[in-house]
Parts: C-alpha cells; structure tokens; sequence
C-alpha cells in the first residue's frame, strides 16, 4: 500500500510536467492575440475556438491547409517509399549471400550514426548543382533512405521469415521478385508497419531538411510555415494568436496517431535493441 | 539459377543502394571535397570573377580557430553531458515505475508520457517559448505571485531552458524503449525472482535495470547524435532573447556560415567536423559499453 501510494504520487507528478504545456496550448488556442498576452493562461477567457481555429485556416488565402496537405504529401509518399526500399534491402541481406554482403549492411549502419542535419547541408550544395533545390522531389528524395529501416527489417528478415518457405516457393517456379511480393513482404507486416510508423513521424517532425531546400512558402511542410509564422509575429501581431491556433491543429493528429499505434513502437523497438 | 539470384539481389538490393549513395555517400564526398576548397576572388580589389582553388586544410584551421565554432562545440558538449543522463534516468525511472506492480492507470500515464514525442521539435519550442517568455507565460506569472524572479531566457539559464524541450520531448519515447525491452524478458524471471523473495526494489535493480540495459545503450547513442544536431531549438528562441546568437549550436552556426556569409566551404568542413565529433562520441560510447560487458 506505501509503495502504491508513492508510485502513484511520482507517476501523477511526471504526468503533469509531460501534460501541462499541452493543457496551456489547448486554452491558449482558445485566445485572441490580446486574450493571450492580458489572462490567466491556465484558464479560459472569452474563449471562441471555432472562430480563431477558422481565422488560421482562412489567413493568407488558406495557406495554412496548403501547408498541412504538404506535410502528409512528404511524409506519406517518403515512410511509404522508404517501407518498400528499407524492406527488399534487408530481406536481400538476410537471405541471400553474396560477396561484399557484410560491407554493404556496415556501411548502411554507419549511416544511422550520421546526423542527418550533416548531411542537409552538403545535400542542399548537390541539389542546388542539378537544379533540384526547392522543388517537391528535393524533400522527398533524401526522406525515403532510412538506414535504421534498413537494419531493422534485416533483422525482422532473419528471425521471421523460414527459408522452407522461401525454398518451397522456388520449387513451385516462382519468380525471386514475386516471391518478395507475395510472400516476404505479407510475413514481415509487423516490421513494415514500425518502419513506416518511424520514418512517418521522423519526416512529419523534419524540420531542417525543408529549411535549407525550399524557399517558396507554397512547398513548405507545416513545421517550416508556423515557423515562418512565428519569425513575423514582431511585425503582425495577430500571429501569435495563429501561430497558437496552428500549432494545436498541426499535432492533434499526430499526438492521437502515436498514442493509438504505441504498441508498434514497441514491439518493433524491441527487434531493434536487442541486438544492439 | 545462379544469374537469377544475382539479378533478385541486385533488384532488391539496388534500388536502396542507389538512393543511399545519392544521399549519403554523394553529400558526405562533396561535403568533404567542399572543405578543401576556398573561393578567390580575382582582378582588382576582389571585384573579378570568383573561381574555387584548393585550400587544403585551411577551412578546418578557420573553423578549428574561431572561438565562436569551438564555443558552440563546447557548449553543446555541456548540453549533453547534463541533458542526456538526466533524460535516460528520468526515462528509465518512469518505465520501471510503470513495470511495476504497484503501478496504477498505466496505459494512461504511458500515453502521457509519450504524448509530446508527437509535438514537432520546432512545434515544442515554439511553444515553450510562450511558456518562458515574460507577459504571456504563466509560468513565470505563477512564480512571480510566489516570489521568484525566473528568467528562463538569460544567458545563464536558457541553455537549461533548451534541455528542458529536449527532455520533455524525448523522454517519454525513450521510456518507451526501455519498455519495450523490459516487455521481452520471460515472465518466469520474475516470478522465480518474486518466489524467491525479491521485493520490488531489489526485483528493479538487480534484475530488471541489467534487462534493460541494450535499450539503454541505443537510447543513449541516439541521445549523443541528437544532441550535437541541436538547431531548432535555438533557432525558434534566437528572436526571444539575446542570450542567443546565430552560432549558438555547431548546426546553427554551419547554417549561418552556409546561407548568410555564403561561406560554403567553411560551412561544408564544419559539417564535416560535426559527423566526425558524432561518429567519435557514438563509437566511443559503444565501445566503452562493449568492455564493460566483456569483463
């Protein structure tokens, strides 16, 4: 009974810390530009959300939906790409030898201790040779490479899928790539799903890939264009309520995405640490 | 049978192998390339037309030179060596508490804890920045009714301002991990440890928190790498204080060096230095994990 006591009383504390700022951007939302600077922020005053949710959506001839359209573009068709890419990679490393196989997967592993804001920068310099900078396909590009994607369904490959299987199969006459398509890829789902999942949230939480690739507002992800938001607020006021108001919109369904999907964070989290 | 092997590896295989290099070989050897080149600039009073001649490691010595570069180097050093101990511990306490036995309305609280992890990096500090900047945040109202004059954004605190966003987003996704692990260890352990009669602090220390140690290490790495990336945090916070300038972090002051002095070939070496502090730190790290494990 103590001990339920004082787990509680640290679990409920913790909760507060993690809950609060989020608690302050639901009511915060909820406030004009002078509500927010003149009330109590942990309490409502004259709230009106419908009203200031609606004055983000209309602002700027309704850039801000343009914006979030952007975001699911970037991160759906790159976690989607990166998914197939990461996933007939570590199938081919797991199940077929062939010289220089172990060199291939090292140098992918040194790729996932890369920091990726290293790369950005130099990116930037090649693209801005072809031609390639602010355009679509310069965030997309670079957002379906996922090393980590790769070294977890390597090891997803190894462990799940039989090679009676696979042999059974090629007795039957199937084709290597139909054998991937119809087989491999249905056996290792609950890696898949992780992968996605990871690089989903990785791209739709990027933030310095578009900074330094995009320059025109109507290509940017909605993390760049609140930000860009939040750099004008000293000249237009009425931002920082937007910036406010966008904020919340931009991570409700995020944050309900990874509460309802935890249990693949972890189940394919596991695949990937134990072998560390 | 053999050729079709071949040709199945190559179309598995290639496909990523391409778009690997593209993005990270090709930008890691331009990066490199970049930082041994300098721009000279030719004719009368440098108003001629500019042409690249290699520099050797000229860049690397103006960057290795310049306090503001090793300053930022020093202090995102600082950042970690505090932020990321007290993040994994803090991390690694909420999962054990939540393993527990005696815990309560777990789902809840691990969906809390987890909860800001879907918040943007820029999102959380721009928010954040609300809650630190005088006049709208009620933080520093709430503290200042109770007596306590906090500035979170001088140049003595914002630093710990900035750990504090990375902690609060973090956090929780790396006690995800941790419990992730600790959901892998056979049951059986427990109950034999509980038979034995282990209580549940012993049962946490001797038998649960060595379980857990591979998350720990992988979160730990990946806390390292993250830490030397800082860049959206101090960039969001920059208009707020002056206690922020435009090479606060290695990562800004590359950018700064890149898109507003047009340095490129020092902006490229400073990339360079950051993947190779990176590289040195995250080895380094496993290796030291490594040989206490083989002793």
């Amino acid at each position: 009974m103590k001990y339920r006591i004082i787990v509680a009383s640290l679990l409920a504390v913790a909760a507060v810390y993690f809950l609060v700022p989020v608690y302050w951007l639901v009511l915060a939302a909820t406030k004009d530009t002078t509500g927010l600077f003149g009330s109590n922020g942990f309490w409502f005053a004259d709230p009106h959300p419908i009203r200031y949710l609606r004055m983000v959506l209309d602002y700027d001839n309704g850039i801000y939906g343009r914006w979030i359209l952007n975001s699911i573009l970037y991160a759906g068709v790159g976690a989607t790409a990166a998914t197939l890419l990461s996933s007939a990679a570590g199938y081919a490393l797991a199940k077929f030898s062939f010289p220089g196989r172990e060199t291939v997967f090292n140098v992918v592993l040194a790729g996932v201790l890369i920091p990726a804001t290293a790369l950005a920068l130099p990116l930037y310099l090649l693209f801005n040779k072809i031609g390639l900078t602010n355009s679509y396909a310069a965030v997309l590009i670079p957002c379906m490479v996922s090393p980590f994607g790769v070294y977890l369904c390597r090891i997803y490959a190894a462990a799940a899928v039989p090679d009676g299987l696979l042999e059974a199969a090629r007795i039957d006459g199937a084709g290597e790539l139909a054998i991937f398509g119809r087989i491999v890829l249905r056996v290792m789902t609950p890696a898949l799903v992780t992968v996605f999942l990871f690089q989903f949230v990785g791209i739709w939480n990027n933030f310095f890939l578009p900074l330094v690739m995009l320059s025109d507002q109507k290509l940017y992800p909605v993390t760049l264009g609140l930000t860009s938001w939040h750099g004008y607020t000293d000249r237009a006021p009425i931002l920082y309520q937007l910036t406010v108001g966008g904020a919340l919109l931009s991570v409700i369904p995020l944050m309900i995405l990874m509460v309802v999907l935890q249990r693949y964070w972890r189940s394919g989290l596991t695949q990937g640490s134990l072998k560390v | 049978m053999r050729r079709h092997r071949t040709l199945a590896v190559l179309a598995l295989l290639g496909p990523f192998c391409l778009l690997f290099a593209g993005c990270f070989l090709a930008p890691i050897g331009y990066a490199l390339y970049q930082s041994l080149l300098k721009v000279e600039r030719s004719g009368p009073l440098g108003l001629g037309s500019d042409r690249s001649v290699f520099a050797g490691a000229a860049n690397y010595a103006a960057a290795l030179r310049d306090d503001e570069f090793t300053g930022s180097v020093v202090r995102v050093l600082l950042f970690g060596v505090v932020q990321v101990p007290l993040m994994i511990v803090l991390a690694v306490v909420l999962a054990l508490l939540l393993e527990s036995a005696s815990a309560r309305w777990v789902p809840f609280f691990r969906s809390a804890f987890f909860l800001p992890h879907g918040v943007p990096g820029v999102i959380a500090s721009i928010l954040w920045g609300f809650l630190y900047v005088p006049g709208i945040s009620p933080i520093v109202k709430l503290l200042d009714d109770l007596g306590l004059q906090v500035n979170f954004l001088s140049s003595g605190t914002v630093l710990w301002s900035i750990a504090n966003i990375v902690t609060w987003q973090f956090a929780g996704y790396n006690m995800l991990i941790v419990i992730a692990q600790l959901k892998a260890v056979r049951l059986e352990l427990y109950e034999a440890a509980k038979i034995d009669g282990a209580n549940a602090w012993q049962l946490a220390r001797y038998l649960k928190l060595p379980m857990a140690r591979p998350a720990i290490v992988l979160t730990t790495v990946f806390s390292i790498i993250g830490t030397l990336q800082l860049f959206s945090e101090p960039l969001v916070l920059r208009p707020l204080t002056v206690a922020v300038n435009d090479t606060y972090t290695p990562n800004l002051n590359a950018y700064t060096q890149a898109f507003v002095n047009n340095n490129y070939n020092l902006a490229a070496a400073e990339a360079v230095l950051l993947a190779l502090v990176a590289c040195v730190l995250s080895f380094g790290f496993l290796r030291l994990v490594g040989r206490q494990e083989d002793e």
